[in-house]
């Protein structure tokens, strides 16, 4: 390998670590939901949609920063998950029917119709925010001079890896640390057990959704400045997160960060060495591999090695 | 002879966790052996063993001299061992003849054999009446009776009863007492799970004890009643009536 | 009269392009049949088994792409595609099933989602096999007129709704159903649950890949944006079967009926045409909540709510 050659590959890695990052969030809010309430949120990406255009009109509107505006879209979202989960999700749950999927089918018509009120308003036109540090970057040769290799760290693309680092260690906080964390974990082990042990199964359940879209709302506001925004952007992340989700283990939160920088990584190769219409591509032969190979996802093998112990 | 099923030195660990150590005993054929111990003990888990969802961790089981360890359920189904769940699990939307007919499928594709099969195991069972109901408005009585009716249209020679008493009043439990007894009359050969001492010990050739997975007692009913050990083992815990 | 009722609609199928019917109706009633055909595919695997498949534009698709390749490649007749797609999407099916049946409920539905994105991906990006994009034209038309393209699509219909009758009161039925109650038991009752769960998967993938390439020569054009569309094909086919009524023999024709109807009275509609997503989303959601088993399955509920009738006897 030539010192081009590596400097792609090196490249490659660090925007393929930094797409995990975010993709980590996306799928630790699709993993909490399915952990706690059994069912797959196809309407995923599309809430991160509607996070988008928020942070959108935040910045043409009143000129705020799509980073600030984690602070004012996640809260949103929140309560939009929690009304989602109350009015829409609780009175499906009840209804008996003979397929039990009608909850996931369910999503997909609210993904459905979240996408196209966005294309009715705001058409399809893809769209991005101006920020000025879109395209501002450091070199690797600004800080060690003889550098062998040339590489570049995008500010917006760190910017938005740390946000996602520093929410994904809140969470972790949350959930380990406080006591409604833990009666969420404890309902998405152990349902009945959580109700012998008093916990409030039914308020766990419109936290959880409020939790899991307002993740996924941050990740949006995140991908603001490094992304472009349209309607139908939603169906592709809905793909994304649960593909991570199965990678990492279904319901399982340490799986759905590994199974983000794997998908990550592995999507920044298939586009550099294979080419950018066969991402996607790539993204299902390694979700097809993990069905195969890996049943249980990551979160099988970090169990299995728990146990050898 | 042979005897009908044999297991031997079978465990089955759960990660680190043991479910089932070691257990060996025979079943012969004819003959209705009880196997009780406490919550927990390992016996279902040794009937899922036995029924194919799972594979033991360790030794093997032979039914006819052959090893049927490592099949699946519905093969080993089809060489002639049927179940029942504990938690009962009636095909919910479906009638109660229809039930049975999905069972009496597997020894005949002809739809009108199955379900001349199916109506004469709902008459064998006291189900008869009740065929054209939804099988989940059924009350729990008929439902434990209905998994013991799919187990018999499937032609078993070996039949493993999981808590079929549960939950019954006593007169349901004579009723299900007289079914096995017509069960074994028809030649096929019962190992039963069973809290209710009483049902255990009037129906029982032989009992197999289990506590924290191991054996800790075979014999007669008698014999076993008697056991230091297993009155040990049952001491602090309930014997429900 | 309940009997004779599949051989008065038969007949009124048969007769109906003698009414002289204007060719915009014509279409309407290909595409009701179509799309009925589609439905009873589904309803097979979904309804009755119990796994239910976001994906089926899969095999429609594949279908239809048969059927494309066919006469593009070799200029054969496109309506070799029919027997031919058999074939592939049933080889399809099978490759699909072996890795998505290993999976139980909503985890069957979105691979089988995924594997109809993969596959729409790949007819996108495979450009010197599909055209990529730009699609297949046909450009020999075998009839400009409807009414030989109506007769083909009833008789694949007629030829779908008996193969499922027959397979749902056979053995088959009853394992698929007991598959869809309960796997556990299915298997402990020694109904291999894999194998069948692989025969109502490859039946209905191999109806569906009829319906498509169907499509191919009666629309004479297809692109992967149409024929693996994930809302326009794979959605709108669940959404056939749950308006209509799963588990039903009818609920799929009832769906198609009123999904096509409706899809073209929206589109029709000034300004509400580009909100038809919306509105079906909303439909799909009320149907839901408010009518879980259809129009055919929720039917007694309908008629006590529009108080028809008083009740009579209780359903469950």
């Amino acid at each position: 390998m030539d010192a081009v050659q590596v400097e792609v590959l090196l490249q490659t890695l660090i925007a393929g670590i930094l797409l995990g990052g975010l993709y980590a969030l996306i799928g630790i809010g699709m993993t909490l939901i399915m952990g706690v309430m059994k069912i797959i949120n196809l309407a995923h990406g599309e809430l991160m949609m509607v996070a988008m255009y928020l942070a959108y009109w935040l910045f043409v509107l009143f000129n705020i920063d799509p980073y600030l505006s984690v602070f004012i879209a996640a809260p949103l979202m929140f309560f939009f998950g929690m009304a989602i989960q109350k009015y829409l999700i609780n009175p499906v749950l009840k209804v008996e029917s003979i397929l039990p999927e009608n909850q996931v089918i369910l999503t997909v018509g609210i993904g459905m119709v979240l996408a196209n009120l966005a294309t009715i308003l705001f058409t399809s036109d893809y769209r991005s925010v101006p920020v000025e540090y879109a395209s501002d970057a450091w070199y690797l040769s600004d800080f060690w001079r003889d550098s062998p290799v040339e590489l570049s760290l995008s500010v917006p693309w760190s910017i938005s890896f740390l946000f996602a680092v520093v929410i994904t260690v809140a969470l972790w906080f949350f959930l380990t640390r406080t006591d409604t964390g833990k009666s969420i974990r404890a309902t998405a082990q152990d349902m009945d057990a959580a109700v012998l042990m008093g916990v409030n199964v039914e308020r766990m359940r419109l936290i959880t959704f409020g939790l899991g879209a307002a993740l996924v709302g941050a990740a949006g506001c995140l991908f603001i400045p490094i992304y472009y925004l349209y309607p139908a952007l939603g169906g592709r992340f809905t793909l994304i997160a649960f593909v991570i989700t199965i990678l990492g283990g279904l319901g399982s939160t340490v799986g759905a960060i590994i199974g983000g920088l794997i998908l990550g990584i592995f999507e920044s190769l298939t586009a550099t060495y294979v080419g950018m219409g066969w991402a996607p591509v790539g993204r299902f032969a390694i979700f097809i591999a993990a069905l195969i190979f890996l049943p249980g996802g990551v979160a099988s093998i970090l169990r299995r090695q728990r146990l050898g112990k | 002879m042979a005897p009908l099923l044999e297991i031997r030195g079978v465990s089955k660990f759960f990660g680190g966790l043991a479910a089932v150590v070691d257990v060996s005993f025979r079943i012969d054929r004819g003959e209705i052996v009880g196997l009780i111990g406490p919550n927990g003990a390992g016996k279902t888990t040794l009937f899922n063993v036995i029924n194919g969802f799972y594979r033991p961790s360790k030794g093997e089981i032979l039914f006819k001299g052959k090893r049927i360890s490592g099949l699946k359920p519905h093969q080993i189904c089809r060489l002639g061992i049927a179940r029942t769940f504990q938690v009962v699990k009636p095909l919910q939307r479906m009638t109660v003849l229809d039930n049975v007919i999905a069972s009496a499928f597997l020894r005949s594709s002809s739809k009108r054999e199955a379900v001349e099969k199916a109506e004469e195991i709902l008459r064998f069972t006291g189900l008869y009446e009740d065929k054209d109901m939804l099988s989940r408005g059924l009350p729990l009585g008929k439902r434990k009776r209905l998994e013991i009716a799919r187990a018999l249209a499937t032609d078993p020679e070996l039949l493993l009863l999981d808590e079929s008493f549960a939950g019954l009043n006593p007169t349901e439990q004579n009723e299900s007492i007289e079914i096995i007894k017509k069960i074994k009359e028809r030649g096929i050969t019962i190992l039963i799970i069973e809290h209710h001492m009483k049902v255990i010990m009037s129906i029982s050739d032989r009992v197999v004890v289990l506590n924290y997975g191991e054996k800790i007692a075979e014999g007669s009913p008698d014999e076993v009643g008697r056991n230091p050990l297993v009155i040990e083992a049952y001491l602090g815990e309930a014997i429900s009536a | 009269m309940r009997k004779y009722q599949p051989y008065i609609m038969l007949l009124l199928l048969l007769l109906l392009p003698l009414f002289g019917l204007s060719t915009y109706m014509m279409h309407i009633l290909i595409l009701v049949i179509m799309w009925s055909v589609i439905g009873m595919a589904w309803n097979l695997l979904g309804g009755y088994c119990g796994q239910v498949s976001f994906g089926h534009a899969a095999f429609f698709g594949v279908g239809a792409y048969t059927a494309g390749i066919l006469y593009f490649k070799t200029g054969i007749s496109a309506w070799w595609g029919l027997p031919l797609s058999v074939v592939i999407v049933a080889a399809e099916a099978l490759i699909i099933g072996f890795i998505c049946l290993r999976l139980r409920g909503p985890f069957f539905a979105l691979a089988t989602l995924a594997m109809g994105e993969v596959l729409r991906v790949t007819a996108e990006n495979l450009r010197g096999f599909t055209q990529g994009a730009l699609g297949i034209l046909i450009k020999e038309r075998t009839w400009v007129e409807k009414t030989w393209y109506y007769y083909i699509i009833v008789l694949i219909a007629v030829g779908a709704f008996v193969l499922v009758k027959k397979i749902i009161e056979s053995k088959l039925g009853y394992y698929f159903v007991a598959i869809r109650e309960d796997q556990d038991a299915a298997e402990s009752l020694g109904i291999n649950t894999t194998l069948y769960k692989t025969i109502a998967l490859t039946i209905s993938a191999v109806l569906t890949g009829i319906a498509g390439a169907f499509y191919t020569n009666y629309m004479g054009y297809i692109d992967p944006e149409i024929v693996f569309a994930l809302h326009d094909i794979s959605i709108i086919t669940i959404m056939v079967v749950m308006v209509g009524g799963v588990a039903t023999y009818w609920g799929p024709v009832v769906g198609a009926v009123i999904m096509v109807l409706l899809a073209e009275l929206i589109r029709s509609l000034p300004r509400i045409g580009t909100a038809h997503q919306t509105l079906f989303g909303i439909l799909l959601i009320l149907i839901i909540i408010f009518l879980p088993n259809g129009i055919v399955g929720d039917y007694p509920k309908i008629k006590r709510i529009l108080g028809f009738r008083r009740r009579v006897g209780t359903t469950s």
